[in-house]
């Protein structure tokens, strides 16, 4: 089960070597995305996209806010 | 949306997901580091001057503005133990009987704004209602600094003319 977490853990997982996920729309991305993020856009999140993540590692997923 | 991600990484057999709900506007909201065509807008976090002196609310006026002047300011933030923004204390408040505490004649509830905020944005709002200072905390109330009105036209301008350099 996902773990809903805050800012200071996303700092804390990502310096432990977390894989940071910007999963919002590429375009949004390219405008601005936190520092260090990949973009795997909802929509695209496919068995082959996700193939670009490290299932060994962590996985820290955002978007624009809680709505 | 970040939820139903996280949900399908763990069905795609990720064993270890977690979900920033919160998400990029919280993050920049708090001044921290982002990447991207528009991560170079300028925005109140790059001009927010740090060292404006700061005040607890039991702090004496003479006390106070004896720092203050000795800094080279002419106002004082009042905050608690936390850094979180309680109140501002200027002139001619800040001129006040010296035994005065700050608690008695501050301005409270101060108006702020985020670090993320465009210069773009704030500097015509700022310039509409004649305001020529305001501070900038996160989004819990905690102090970041004071953005002074010029200095931000001046930003905004040279970012600009860089602009235009570059166009």
């Amino acid at each position: 089960m996902p773990i809903e977490i805050q800012r200071d853990d996303v700092r804390r997982l990502v310096a432990g070597g977390a894989q940071l996920v910007d999963v919002l729309p590429a375009e949004e991305y390219e405008a601005e995305h936190i520092a260090g993020a990949v973009n795997l856009p909802l929509k695209e999140l496919t068995r082959e996209a996700a193939a670009r993540l490290d299932r060994n590692r962590p996985v820290v997923v955002y978007c624009w806010d809680l709505q | 949306m970040s939820p139903r991600a996280a949900w399908r990484l763990e069905s795609l057999g990720f064993a270890e997901v977690y979900d920033y709900a919160a998400g990029e506007a919280d993050w920049l909201a708090f001044g921290l580091p982002s990447e991207g065509s528009e991560a170079a807008t300028p925005r109140a976090d790059a001009v927010a001057r740090r060292d404006v002196p700061t005040c607890a609310l039991d702090d004496r006026l003479g006390d106070v503005k004896a720092r203050v002047e000795a800094t080279g300011w002419d106002e004082c933030v009042v905050v608690n133990q936390a850094g979180v923004v309680l109140g501002r204390l200027r002139r001619p408040a800040l001129d006040g009987d010296a035994g005065t505490p700050v608690d008695e004649v501050m301005e409270s509830g101060p108006t702020t704004v985020r670090p993320d905020e465009a210069l773009a944005s704030l500097v015509p709002r700022l310039r509409d209602k004649g305001v020529g200072r305001i501070l900038v905390t996160t989004p819990d109330g905690r102090l970041v600094g004071l953005v002074a009105r010029d200095a931000a036209e001046r930003a905004l301008a040279e970012h600009g003319s860089t602009e235009e350099d570059h166009g």
